[in-house]
Parts: C-alpha cells; structure tokens; sequence
C-alpha cells in the first residue's frame, strides 16, 4: 500500500470525498476560533490593535509560499511520474495561492498605514511577495491560454520549476538592491525574539486553521477538476458515438 | 550546421524588415519620452538615467522575443529542426545567440549615446557597455524560453512578456546596481561578479527547459 495508489482519480475521488467534510468543519472551526480568540488579546504596549491583523496576515503569508512549493513538488510529480491527478492538483492551488498572496500584501498594506506611515515600502519582503504574486497571475493565464490538458501541464511544469529557481533568486536579489523596514521572522525559535504566549497560540490556531482551508479548497478544486476532465471525455465520445 | 543555423536565423531577421534598427529605434523613443515625463533637468534625470537605460534595454529586447520561434513553428522548419543532428538544446541556444546579435548587440552599441541624452556620467559609460555586455544574452535566452512555451498560442505576445519579465528581475537589479555604483564611484565589481553568476546560470540551464517546452508544443 503506497502513497502512489491515489494516483488513481478513482481512488482519490473516494479518499478525498470521505475527508473532506472534516477538513472542511476543521478549517472553519481552527480558522474562526484563531481569529476571535486573537481579537480577544490584550493590545500591544506598543502597537496597540493593529497586532491583530497578525492572525490573518502571517498564516496568509506562510500559505503563499508553501501553495507554490506544493506546485512545485506536485508538478514534478506530474513531469517525472504522469499522474494526472498530481498536475490537477497543482492546477487547483494557483489561484488559492494567488489569493493568499494578496490576503498577505493588502494586510500588510493596511497594517503598514499606521505603523509604518505608508501603504506600501520598496522591502524586499514584500517586494518579493509581489514578485511572488506576479509568477502567480503567469502560471495561471498560461494554464487558461492552451486548450490541450496534458500539454498545458506540461508547459506549466516547466514554468513552475523555472519560476521556482527565479522566485528564490529575486527574493536574495532584492535583499542586495534595497534594505528592509520588515521586521524577521514572526515565529523565532530564539529566546528572547518570541512573541509572547498570548498572542503565539492564537496564531498558531489559525495557522492551522489556513492550513486545513487550503486543502480544503484545493481537495474540492481537484475534485471539480476531475469531474470536469470525465465530463469533456464524456462529450467526446458523445460527439464521436 | 550550428554555422549555418545562425547564418539563416541572422538573414532572415536582417531581411525581413527591421531586424537590427528595430530595437534601437525602440529604445531610442523609450529615452526620449523620459525626459518629458520628468522634465529636462539635470538633477532630476542623472539619478534615474541607469534605471531608465536598463528597463529600456530589457523591453528593447522584449519586443522581437516571439519571432525567435514563431515563423519556424508556422511553416514546419521546427519539425525538421528538432530531427536535426544538433540537438534541440543547441538549435534553442544558437536561436538565442542570433536574437542576441540582432536586438541584444545594437543596444549595447547605441547604449552610451543615449547614456549622454539622460545625462549619465562619463565614468558610468564603461560600466553600462560591461554590464549590457554581460547582462543582455540571459535576457536573449530567458526570453527564447518564454518564445519556447508561448509559441503554440495563436496570440501569446501578451502572456510572452507577463511569463518572462519577472524573470528579468535579478538581471534587471544587478545590471542597474553596477551603472549606479559605477556613476557614483562606488566598487561595481560585486553586483558584476552576481550579473556574470546570473547569465552563466542562465545560459547553462535554460536551453534545457526551453527545448524540452519546444517538445511539448511539438507533439
């Protein structure tokens, strides 16, 4: 028993079908539990309630970039190995990842306002979230541009992996072209950097929350993806018959 | 055979109207229109001067992107190209080579005099020559491997320079850094060192992922 049988749409469609009622119920519950119990924190000395856009804006942007590695895997999968459910699913988290992109650069945004004094810094963090953004929006145009399925995941495939190679490098490149107002990681594990137990756990709730809305949304995406590629082989043998 | 692939691929950009003058005339415009969006002062045009003459170069560049495959995938050369004796990795890197000498050359050579139109320091010019020198060919090739993925679309001009251009971003940023330090006597050696790092990279690797998106849109 592999993890490869669920390579199989039949298989997968069972699998899936039978979880995706509890990721669902466990993403709403750990995604709204997350953020009420963050909007119940005590307010920063220092930021005041702003921090609270923290619960929204880190899981989004933590999901950015694992949704693009998980293209990246999956398209592999789809290059090396030719299981069609593997590029549907890379096909499903673009616009999900796309999504979460924005959800990081807009809370930033409004968070920045206040804190920063302007909507938007030349940082390289989020200049390379909006570089992020940008492979994004190509991967998914050139998906909808080509009308044969396995050719579009393949040119996609190869896109990713280059894509992937040019996201890393641009995010170094800007650390070299412009210095940053961001500050580091949200979630150090050095003492003395960590947020405190107060606001850590909330988020670490809505982390999860994000996390299991992902696979939520991409275990529907894939499944509509599936069903639609039955439906149009249907058709054809409709049209042929 | 490589020969003679670049041979034809440089007659029939040189032919066809506009091969070598195009991008120059491009770029030429790009450097003109500047000054009358910012005005003609001195001060306001020499510390954007670098930026402007780069991002003019890489869409100089991007304008004849989609003929590198185009006309050879319309006619069937590109059948009889991938069953060639070279492989498709070579036939993809001397199909950038000859986009190079066509848009990426002229540039280089039109570089310093529209380097004195945005006022650019003297002491820049050598370091604009170097780094559109060293710079250029991985915009050819990048661009020959978007050119390799659009060119089954029956309109993928548009989605050409949405795949490619963010790939130029590094490119872009260190080719810029070395005419800003070079024009305020900073060391440009460092950001040369990465821009060189980038196009070795680019030209290595690259033909691979083009040739085997060519595969794709041959079958």
């Amino acid at each position: 028993m592999s993890i490869w049988e669920y390579a199989n749409p039949v298989k997968f469609m069972r699998l899936s079908g039978a979880i995706l009622p509890w990721v669902v119920v466990g993403a709403v519950l750990c995604t709204v539990g997350g953020v009420v119990w963050g909007f119940l924190t005590p307010l920063d000395y220092k930021q005041g309630a702003t921090v609270k856009i923290v619960f929204l804006h880190v899981p989004a942007a933590m999901m950015a970039i694992n949704i693009w590695v998980m293209m990246l895997v999956t398209s592999l999968i789809w290059l090396i190995r030719r299981h069609h459910v593997s590029a549907l699913a890379a096909k499903a988290a673009a616009p999900v990842g796309a999504v979460m992109t924005l959800i990081a650069l807009a809370t930033g945004a409004i968070w920045g306002q206040p804190m920063w004094g302007s909507w938007w810094e030349w940082d390289p963090r989020l200049t390379s979230f909006l570089i992020l953004f940008l492979f994004y929006v190509g991967y998914i145009a050139l998906w909808s541009a080509i009308e044969d399925p396995d050719s579009a995941a393949d040119l996609t495939g190869v896109l990713c992996l280059v894509g992937s190679v040019f996201a890393l490098l641009s995010r170094y490149a800007v650390l070299f072209w412009n210095q940053g107002l961001h500050q580091g990681a949200s979630l150090s594990v050095a003492p003395g950097e960590r947020m405190s137990a107060v606001y850590r756990y909330p988020l670490y709730l809505s982390m999860l929350g994000f996390l299991l809305l992902f696979l939520a949304l991409l275990l529907i995406r894939t499944r509509t993806e599936i069903r639609r590629r039955r439906l149009a082989a249907l058709q054809a043998r409709e049209i042929r018959g | 055979m490589v020969l003679a692939l670049l041979k034809r691929d440089l007659a029939l950009a040189t032919r066809a109207g506009g091969g070598f003058g195009l991008a120059v005339a491009f770029f030429l415009i790009l450097c003109a229109l500047v000054p009358f969006g910012v005005g003609p002062d001195t001060g306001a045009l020499r510390p954007i001067g670098p930026g402007i003459l780069w991002v003019g170069a890489l869409l100089a560049c991007l304008l004849s992107l989609d003929r590198i495959f185009a006309l050879d995938h319309e006619d069937g050369s590109m059948d009889l190209l991938a069953t060639a004796p070279i492989p498709l990795e070579g036939v993809v890197a001397v199909k950038a080579l000859a986009h190079w000498i066509t848009s990426g050359l002229p540039l280089i050579v039109a570089a310093p005099v529209f380097g004195l139109l945005l006022h650019l320091p003297g002491a820049a010019t050598p370091w604009l020559i170097a780094s559109l020198l060293v710079g250029t060919p991985a915009l050819s090739m990048l661009g020959a491997f978007g050119a390799a993925i659009t060119v089954g679309l029956r309109r993928g001009g548009l989605l050409l320079s949405l795949l490619v251009l963010p790939l130029y971003i590094p490119t872009l940023i260190f080719g810029t850094e070395v005419v800003r330090r070079g024009a305020e006597g900073g060391d440009p050696a460092t950001p040369m060192l990465f821009l060189a790092g980038i196009t070795a990279g680019v030209i290595a690797l690259v033909p691979f992922a083009a040739a085997a998106a060519l595969r794709v849109n041959l079958r």
